[in-house]
């Protein structure tokens, strides 16, 4: 795959048109519908813009940073073009109003939005096997797992398909399938994107990321689509600023919880070899213990069900969305509109967010949760004070069987134990390659950032990647 | 503390406004067991005189101007997305 400057440099000398981009990347698309990536193409608007970029560079006006690069946006951002589902039935024929504030920034500097990706409905899952419109497969392995949320974006990326893609992430969403298929997954700092015109999931950890074949081309899309927006309050001031150069003799810490026995010996043998590509690029890696690690998956499986909880209660079949038919009274519309349209982890997530927020057991779980939270949080700082990153493996295992982890919701939960510390202190971590297992399946080192260094994360991420050719 | 009877999940499924079948409410019920079953190790952290965190970014209060913006869509638009509407509003069942 051509880096996204490649694609840039060729629309803008009129070498090749944006049509002549958008045209191969929907065909690419179509030659790789057996994965079940995408829900839907965006074809005719998408070659309509593409058409108004090419006149905007026959007449020599300014045409912006991605000017004819094709993507795919997850389909739980509102995006023109087709419906945009989250992957629910609720949403099935939703006809978006408005696009979310980050692919309006992706089209003003000329990128083009192809299609959009499958994902486990509402993002609620860690395989896209939870989508309301089927699975989709594993760019490497058919067999196995896209891994989730943002299964679609990743492997669509993983396919060469398109240089880039968006995807959110909660609690790993963008990194772990990042890992599953062999590309790179930035979760920025929460507050560096807009979640304005994205379905929201847990208001606390969502944040917008993207996949990309390489850093360079990371850095390049969160540079577009970072930055405040009045719209959503919840953003910080500007302040992310690309850069390749990476400080000598940095001070890395390999979280020793997230390399234990019950890791797989393969995730656990690249990541020391991604240390030792540290180690020969002039830095060090150390051992660092992060005691209070082993609670984050439950802190993240009581916080994220109950904001979630509220998140979804706007789904009533009132204004818009599934409205069940043949409802007399309106008690049994809500009930009957929410039964049908979501699917069984939704239904699981959000009665786990009522129950803990329910009179008499919020403070044992969800109060516990947000102070437990805290002491997570002092435990990065502490280490950042020492360290100027942290690396661990992405996931614990390469990507998994489709239908292995189906029936027991625990087991798949505990895919994101690697992830979720991040998301619950908001701090930035790519998912960069770091190799693949003997069955040829890829693997994922996580780096971690203290809060709004995400141009040193994707910078080193950048310098590994460089060193490993 | 984590044992779920029928009856809890049936009132959980009222607070979340879920009309579920009786085969679901004993999936659902097995699934939260076993969920609550985990996130229940929570209680073995101390966190005596820890404050929680309920949001990271530590911004307060982002203000605007009280001036009227343009609206990006109409009445007519978000109409166009209800299920049933009339008289120019979305139409629902009796309430009472």
């Amino acid at each position: 795959m051509m880096k996204i400057a490649e694609f840039v440099a060729q629309v803008k000398s009129g070498q090749k048109t944006a049509r002549a981009f958008a045209e191969e990347a929907l065909a690419k698309a179509r030659e790789v519908e057996e994965y079940h990536a995408l829900l839907s193409l965006t074809e005719e608007r998408a070659l309509k813009r593409a058409d108004e970029i090419d006149a905007q560079v026959k007449n020599g006006e300014d045409t912006g940073k991605l000017a004819g690069v094709p993507f795919v946006v997850k389909d739980n951002y509102l995006a023109f073009g087709a419906p945009s589902t989250a992957a629910s039935k609720i949403l099935e024929n939703f006809d978006a109003p408005i696009q979310a504030t980050v692919v309006e920034r992706l089209e003003a500097e000329g990128a083009i939005c192809i299609g959009k990706s499958n994902l486990d409905a509402f993002a609620h899952g860690g395989s896209t096997e939870n989508s309301a419109f089927g699975v989709t497969h594993n760019a490497i392995d058919k067999t196995k797992v896209a891994g989730g949320s943002s299964g679609g974006s990743a492997v669509i990326t993983a396919l060469d398909v398109v240089p880039f893609a968006l995807g959110s992430d909660t609690g790993g969403s963008i990194r772990q399938p990042a890992s599953f298929n062999g590309v790179f997954g930035i979760k920025p700092t929460y507050g560096m994107s807009s979640r304005y015109g994205v379905v929201a999931m847990a208001s606390s950890t969502d944040v917008m990321g993207c996949f990309a074949k390489t850093a360079d081309d990371i850095a390049l899309v969160e540079s577009v689509i970072a930055g405040q927006d009045p719209k959503d309050m919840t953003t910080l001031p500007d302040y992310f600023t690309p850069t390749t150069e990476v400080k000598p003799g940095l001070k890395i810490g390999l979280v020793k919880e997230t390399m234990t026995d019950d890791v797989d010996p393969e995730v656990r043998e690249a990541i020391l070899a991604y240390a030792d590509t540290l180690r020969a690029a002039g830095h060090t890696v150390e051992k660092v213990s992060m005691p209070s690690i082993k609670y984050a998956l439950a802190i993240y499986y009581i916080v994220v069900p109950a904001e979630l909880s509220s998140n979804l209660a706007r789904y009533d079949g009132i204004r818009y969305g599934r409205r069940a038919e043949g409802v007399k009274a309106l008690a049994e519309l809500y009930g009957r509109s929410r039964d049908e349209g979501f699917v069984t982890e939704n239904k699981r997530r959000i009665m786990i967010g009522s129950y803990v927020l329910s009179s008499g057991f919020f403070d044992a779980y969800y109060l516990q949760a947000q102070k437990a939270r805290t002491v997570l949080i002092n435990e990065f700082n502490e280490l950042f004070a020492q360290y100027d990153y942290l690396l661990t493996p992405t996931a614990p295992t390469p990507a998994f069987g489709i239908g292995e982890n189906a029936d027991d919701p625990v087991k798949m939960y505990l895919a994101d134990v690697m992830t979720v510390p991040a998301s619950l202190a908001g701090l930035p971590a790519i998912s960069a390659p770091a190799g693949v297992s003997a069955a040829g399946l890829p693997i994922g080192a996580q780096i971690i950032g203290p809060a709004q260094f995400d141009a040193g994360v994707i910078a080193l991420a950048g310098q590994v990647e460089a060193h490993r050719g | 503390m984590s044992t779920i009877t029928t009856d809890d999940v049936r009132h959980l499924a009222q607070l979340s406004n879920l009309q579920l079948s009786d085969d679901e409410v004993e999936n659902l019920r097995g699934d939260l067991e076993n969920i609550l079953g985990y996130i229940a190790q929570l209680g073995e952290l101390d966190t005596t005189g820890i404050e929680p965190t309920y949001q990271v970014t530590g911004l307060e209060n982002v203000w605007r101007d009280d001036e009227v913006q343009e609206a990006k869509v109409t009445r007519e638009r978000l109409l166009e997305l209800a299920p049933e509407q009339a008289d120019h509003s979305v139409k629902v069942p009796k309430v009472l």
